[in-house]
């Protein structure tokens, strides 16, 4: 289970999250949405360890994360893959070496174990034959399934997906949310994906929480927000910034799978 | 208008400030470098290729800029000291200076630029491109697996590259005499052994040594606090370049002050 309560983090003058609070169950695919700029990877970046919250709890399999001493942040982060927005491969490595560099921390695996490995996962995202390949060789689809490749190769519990579908066509963008659609009913990992795509949210998510004004606005299955009144919300959905921006009387209300709560 | 008489005050306090915060941002850096040495299993596999990469890739600049430094230091010190003083002094200023001085900073100075802005475009790309935080989200431990192969390698080959630019310095300053000063070879080594102390040649390593931590050092620290985009790898370059060769300027006076 992924459990952040009342995470506060700012950079600076600049307050991202102010009091954000999400469970995600095991084996649940969990979408954050919400506009560019709202601190959504930030979010992701406090589940995986690189940032700490000012303020506030981050725990991933009951284990609280900014409390971890980096021996146990290294071991908690073999259960936990990370995919990047932009793949964030290792430009100077081949394909099969970056899908291989997490296995090279896992004590007592060889070479021949990782190549097996590495082979497997590339097949799993449809990368088959790819490995020799630099970065830079690769389209802009087959990178983010490499980079999908790299955090899986650990066989993590959970999977964070950082806008795994920004800047692609509309069939790759389908393409990607089947591999995470894929990696939950194949591994059975527990998922985080945080994206602005509406379209790719209601595909893979089996719950959806709104961030907004650094807080979980909404919370609810696809079902759920689909049938909301928020206005937030709608707008968001709607892609109408007239309704998105208008403030309004419940604007310090959050909403959790069909009955608001005073706001976080 | 006594805002206008605070405004070089707050200018100084923020100098100050943001001078403070760097020294404080380098701190953690190397200290937490230093601590990452214990992590052999991530950086020794880079140890070799990063010293080739900076030492072994370095020696032609190096060399290229020693041979004409000892051509014009010959040619220069004989113009100065005909006439005056014997000619089989040009060894001596040859020698003297190309192992106090001009080889070893020289050589720093050309490898801030190379080898500093080559290691901070690399790091500050990697920063801003997020490879960085990947390495930490598959349990690499980032300053083993970028900083210390790098000032390590930068330690070990920089006194390398300084004693071959010296000693190409020296060979060229002494062919330079031979060919256009009409100067003998015995002439010019009297002059070469006239002043010379094992000594210098430790000198000139200890300060490379030194200079090596600081253009490695300063690319790192740089690459690795880069922000934004292509201009913030841009920014970081250049402020890792111009900082390695300004403290490169200051090491060198105070090796002198303390060593000699």
């Amino acid at each position: 289970m992924i459990r952040l309560v009342d995470v506060h983090k700012a950079f600076g003058a600049k307050q991202v999250l102010r009091g954000f609070s999400l469970d995600v169950r095991d084996g649940e695919t969990s979408a954050i949405v919400g506009p560019s700029g709202v601190g959504k990877s930030v979010l992701l970046k406090h589940v995986a360890g690189l940032l700490r919250p000012d303020s506030g709890s981050v725990f991933v399999d009951s284990q609280s994360v900014p409390d971890l001493d980096i021996g146990e942040l290294n071991r908690l982060r073999r259960r936990v893959g990370y995919v990047f927005q932009f793949a964030a491969l290792f430009d100077s490595m081949t394909v099969a070496r970056n899908v291989g560099m997490g296995l090279r921390r896992i004590p007592g695996w060889d070479g021949k174990r990782i190549a097996g490995r590495v082979e497997e996962c590339l097949a799993l995202v449809d990368l088959e034959g790819m490995g020799a390949r630099y970065p830079s060789q690769l389209s802009g689809g087959q990178r983010k399934r490499a980079g999908l490749a790299r955090a899986i190769a650990p066989s993590p519990k959970f999977l964070l997906y950082d806008e795994p579908t920004t800047g692609l066509d509309p069939v790759t963008t389908a393409v990607i949310d089947r591999l995470i659609l894929r990696m939950s009913d194949e591994l059975g990992v527990t998922a985080l994906v945080v994206t602005h795509d509406m379209t790719s949210a209601y595909r893979v998510a089996d719950r959806i929480t709104l961030l907004h004004d650094g807080r979980a606005r909404f919370t609810g299955t696809p079902s759920e927000i689909r049938a909301a009144g928020d206005r937030v919300l709608r707008g968001f959905v709607e892609g109408d910034p007239d309704l998105f921006f208008a403030s309004g009387s419940d604007d310090e209300m959050t909403h959790e799978g069909g009955g608001y709560q005073n706001g976080a | 208008m006594f805002e206008l008489l605070l405004r070089p005050f707050a200018a100084v306090g923020n100098l100050t400030l943001a001078g403070l915060g760097t020294m404080g941002r380098a701190w953690t850096l190397f200290s937490g470098a230093a601590a990452s040495v214990r992590n052999t299993d991530i950086w020794t596999p880079h140890l070799v290729p990063q010293m080739a990469r900076i030492g072994v890739a370095s020696v032609p600049i190096a060399l290229f800029i020693a041979t004409f430094t000892g051509i014009v230091m010959s040619l220069q010190a004989s113009y100065t000291l005909t006439g005056a003083i014997p000619l089989y002094f040009v060894g001596t200023l040859v020698g003297k200076t190309m192992i106090l001085e001009l080889g070893p900073v020289l050589t720093g100075l050309i490898l801030a630029g190379r080898v500093g802005a080559n290691i901070s475009a690399e790091l500050g790309t990697m920063r801003v491109t997020e490879q960085v935080d990947a390495l930490e989200t598959l349990a690499y431990d980032p300053l083993a697996y970028l900083v210390v192969p790098r000032v390590l390698a930068g330690v070990l080959m920089f006194p390398i590259v300084v004693l071959l630019a010296i000693s190409i310095g020296i060979l060229a300053g002494w062919f330079t005499a031979l060919q256009l000063l009409e100067m003998s070879s015995s002439e010019f080594v009297k002059g070469l052994r006239l002043y010379f102390a094992p000594w210098d040649v430790w000198f000139a390593a200890i300060k490379s040594v030194s200079f090596g931590a600081v253009v490695t050092g300063s690319g790192c620290f740089y690459g690795l606090h880069t922000e934004g985009g292509a201009e913030g790898v841009g920014a970081s370059t250049t402020r890792a370049v111009v900082v390695a060769c300004m403290i490169i300027v200051c090491l060198d006076a105070f090796w002198a002050a303390v060593l000699l």
